[in-house]
């Protein structure tokens, strides 16, 4: 024990040098985005809390919305089975997922202050000073576990000044907070891994995503309690707390063990290997292009493939789960003859379904123009980066350069959505035998979202071209009003007029609503609109954007 | 506007919110010269190549490349050209060789050969990816790229930045060689003696504006000598000459500068002294660069000194 505790002294002596004042840079770097993060997603549920209220304030009018809810493979799939039906219960039960998004805060927040700092060479610099090896390790994750713990506390304390039980309350606050510490944590660790930020991202949204899934196939086609699925999660294991009820606190000991696992691992990674190196040892590549890498296009293929590759994957599997799981769904309602009623009212058994897929798709529209806005955006990434430079610098226009990228932006969402209508439509008209029917119906809910995420490429395209410096802040801020409006418009009765705003509120709810044109084809028209007057600003502009 | 200019910018402005960037800034580069384009960090140098390339918009004055307009005939102009930027930042994904590719074809043209011959004379590793090589590789890589084009024109702002010595030799082999068959070079840089060995002409500018331009020999005539001579008997009369400045008289010897057109007076005055030994320096690149870039407070610390030593003797 003593040898251990002395090993351990003589591995990490001095390794935390200098974390005190990382805190405070990464404090000053992040003065606008942490508090904007924090504030948002901890004020929701005390929104969540009061809408509920207004809609249900009888304890018998909850307990019937649960009932009829929680037995739609819909609500299963998007917030997961309730425990209880007081009114802090169905709270939580209805941010069941919105937690990703403070797992989601949490990862980036990490990377962007590890790997992306060692890419951009800035670690370097620092490394020089007299720096422990692990201090900006430790500092992104105390910085990020510091938001997390005050995001929770708001939460807890606002939800207790609404009138909520306190113990609950304090357990809710809890729970967000160590979820945002166990995909800190495990950023932490994939942030050693891979040699660019890039790929670390990537990885540890895939893991998020995967996450999301398993719990909605742990909730989905299982009538009263969630499979054993969900115990693999910590989606599921906020479930499992039962917050608001029977107050499980020995769940957290999981988190706990998570965030300890994760974290050692990162230690120990980060204490071996070099600055700038991840696991892989870097092999030598081509000495010379191949015949395809001769122009923009084959550039940003070059550059893009690769995620577009992960995603496409991600979504075809994610799209296999969704579809494969909603036959399950609607067997139980349909088998269950106290919900005879409600099964008639939501259109019958295909109805029940048809409702599944559009909201299923429908969240996958939203994910893809993340990955639509983020592939547009590489533009802008190109021009700060001054890679842009050598490629105008040849005989190359700039239309043709911007349209590169943005090709990805448009046929990648159409091949994502693909994918996942395609793995949807295949795994749904398995379990139904009824695979000629049920496919092209599938399909077509994932392929009707198209014209919305174009909409949201055409911002990003416009802003590009217009406005470069606010391109990737309010680029980004586009998706997120739209999953603000998409997932909360309603239970937060915002207005018609600010609901409107969101293109995915004009997409008709396949597959059961008829394929309305005149909406798409507006979409359509706006997109176009949108990215020819961001290239038509590009024309115009100084590259790299000046003044 | 000279026709056989490759290069000509006249009154050229471009501003950037307050900062004037170039200030009226005057340029001229013939057909196949070697033309230095001398200044300090932020004189306006890489902004007078962007503009050139069509990258930036100027705001007012003139600028004719290879008789194009920069900015509208920028994609037809740059299959004539290539560029070396002064930072060069790479896709860390790609190696070294696929990059000299990519921008080889984007432009329009690549010399496998050449390519091949350069890569041995750089001693580059083209099978590495970007993000492994140092400052000094990555420049490589685009000097590569860009001296294995077969543009008429070569525009490289600091290429030699990050470039051990032997490098640099081997850099300036290769401008020589361009320059032999024909080609235009346009080289921005802050290194005296690079510029010295390298151009047949010479614009220095400052705060965006041209302060200097012509062959070295031009400037050169412009600027003083310095002369260092032992006389057999103690001079007088020195400091009453025009055109003589920063004279030293210590006994026999004498150390001064002179003006090109004071030259023949001084010496004249110096032989009946009965010269000893004379040593005559012509004026370095960097003592005409100096000359530009002495800033207001480096001159009173300097009469300061003078006047200090003075108060000693």
């Amino acid at each position: 024990m003593k040898a251990f505790a002395k090993a351990f002294a003589k591995a990490f002596a001095g390794a935390f040098s200098g974390t005190g004042a990382l805190v405070r840079l990464i404090l000053r770097r992040d003065r606008v985005v942490l508090p904007l993060w924090v504030l948002s997603l901890s004020l929701l549920p005390v929104a969540i809390a009061n809408t509920m209220y207004d809609l249900y304030p009888t304890a018998a009018e909850r307990q019937s919305y649960i009932d009829i809810v929680t037995s739609t493979p819909t609500f299963l799939a998007l917030y997961g089975h309730a425990f209880g039906h007081s009114l802090g219960a169905i709270t939580a039960w209805r941010l069941g997922g919105t937690v990703l998004f403070v797992g989601l805060a949490s990862l980036l927040s990490v990377i962007r202050h590890t790997r992306a700092e060692e890419e951009a060479g800035r670690r370097e610099l620092l490394g020089a000073t007299a720096l422990g090896r692990q201090a900006p390790l430790i500092a992104a994750l105390l910085v990020t576990c510091g938001a997390n713990l005050a995001l929770g506390a708001i939460a807890a304390a606002s939800l207790i000044a609404y009138g909520l039980p306190v113990a609950g309350s304090v357990a809710f606050g809890l729970s967000w907070a160590v979820f945002g510490w166990a995909f800190a944590a495990l950023a932490a660790a994939v942030a050693q891994m891979t040699e660019g930020a890039r790929a670390a991202r990537g990885i540890s949204i895939a893991l998020l995503g995967l996450s999301l899934a398993l719990r909605m196939a742990g909730d989905v086609g299982q009538e009263d309690e969630p499979s054993w699925l969900s115990w693999l999660t910590p989606f599921g294991w906020i479930q499992h707390i039962h917050l608001y009820g029977e107050q499980r606190w020995w769940v957290f000991g999981l988190f706990a063990g998570v965030v300890a696992v994760f974290v050692s691992c990162a230690l120990a990674l980060c204490a071996r290997r070099d600055l700038g190196s991840g696991l892989l040892p870097t092999r030598p590549g081509r000495a010379e292009a191949v015949g395809w890498l001769r122009g923009p296009l084959g550039l940003a293929w070059r550059l893009q493939r690769g995620s577009l590759i992960a995603w496409t994957l991600g979504f075809a599997a994610l799209g296999g789960i969704l579809g494969g799981i909603a036959e399950g769904g609607v067997e139980v309602i349909r088998d269950n003859p106290k919900l005879e009623v409600v099964v008639g009212r939501l259109g019958g058994s295909s109805g029940i379904a048809d409702t599944y897929f559009a909201a299923i798709m429908g969240l996958l529209g939203l994910v893809a123009a993340g990955y639509a806005i983020g592939a547009a955006l590489r533009l802008r990434g190109e021009e700060t980066s001054g890679r842009a430079e050598p490629v105008l610098a040849a005989s190359v226009s700039r239309q043709r350069w911007a349209a590169s990228h943005l090709t990805f932006a448009i046929l990648g969402a159409a091949i994502l959505l693909g994918a996942a209508g395609i793995a949807a439509g295949l795994a749904y008209g398995l379990s139904t035998d009824d695979v000629g029917g049920d496919f092209g119906r599938v399909l077509s809910a994932a392929l009707v979202q198209l014209p919305a995420v174009w909409v949201l490429v055409g911002v990003s395209a416009a802003l590009f071209g217009l406005l470069p410096r606010l391109a990737a802040s309010v680029g980004w801020a586009a998706l997120a009003a739209c999953v603000l409006i998409e997932e909360f418009g309603r239970p937060l009765q915002l207005s018609k007029g600010v609901l409107d705003l969101s293109p995915f509120a004009h997409v008709p709810k396949l597959p059961a609503d008829d394929v309305l044109a005149a909406p798409l084809v507006w979409l359509v028209l706006i997109s176009s609109v949108l990215v020819a007057a961001g290239l038509l600003g590009l024309r115009r502009r100084d590259v790299p954007a000046s003044g | 506007m000279n026709g056989k200019d490759a290069i000509s910018v006249s009154g050229l402005v471009k501003t950037f919110g307050k900062t004037r960037a170039l200030d009226g800034l005057d340029l001229s580069v013939r057909s196949g010269e070697v033309h230095g384009f001398l200044g300090p960090n932020g004189a306006g140098k890489s902004t007078t190549l962007r503009v050139l390339l069509g990258l930036i918009r100027k705001d007012s004055g003139e600028a004719r490349l290879l008789g194009g307009d920069p900015w509208h005939d920028a994609v037809a102009l740059h299959r004539r050209l290539a560029y070396v930027p002064g930072d060069v930042t790479l896709w860390p994904g790609l190696t070294g060789g696929e990059v000299i590719d990519l921008l080889g074809r984007m432009r329009g043209s690549l010399d496998k050969g050449r390519r091949a011959d350069l890569l041995e004379c750089f001693e580059l590793d083209p099978t590495k990816k970007t993000r492994t090589y140092s400052k000094g590789n990555r420049q490589k890589v685009a000097l590569v790229a860009a001296l294995a084009s077969d543009a008429e024109l070569l525009l490289l702002d600091e290429p030699t930045s990050g470039l051990d010595p032997l490098m640099e030799a081997t850099f300036r082999e290769c401008v020589e060689e361009e320059r032999r068959s024909g080609r235009t070079v346009l080289l921005s840089s802050h290194i005296l003696s690079e510029v010295e060995a390298l151009c047949d002409r010479v614009t220095i500018i400052r705060e965006g504006r041209a302060v200097e331009s012509g062959t070295l020999a031009d400037l050169r005539h412009l600027t003083r000598t310095s002369i260092v001579a032992e006389l057999a008997r103690e001079p007088v009369g020195l400091a009453e000459l025009s055109g003589v400045h920063d004279l030293h008289v210590d006994g026999k010897r004498v150390r001064c500068q002179v003006d090109a057109a004071g030259l023949d007076g001084l010496l004249s005055h110096l032989t009946p002294f009965g010269v000893r030994s004379l040593t005559s320096q012509p004026p370095t690149l960097e003592d005409l660069f100096l000359r530009h870039y002495e800033t207001e407070a480096q001159k009173a610390e300097e009469v300061g000194r003078a006047h200090r030593a003075g108060v000693a003797r």
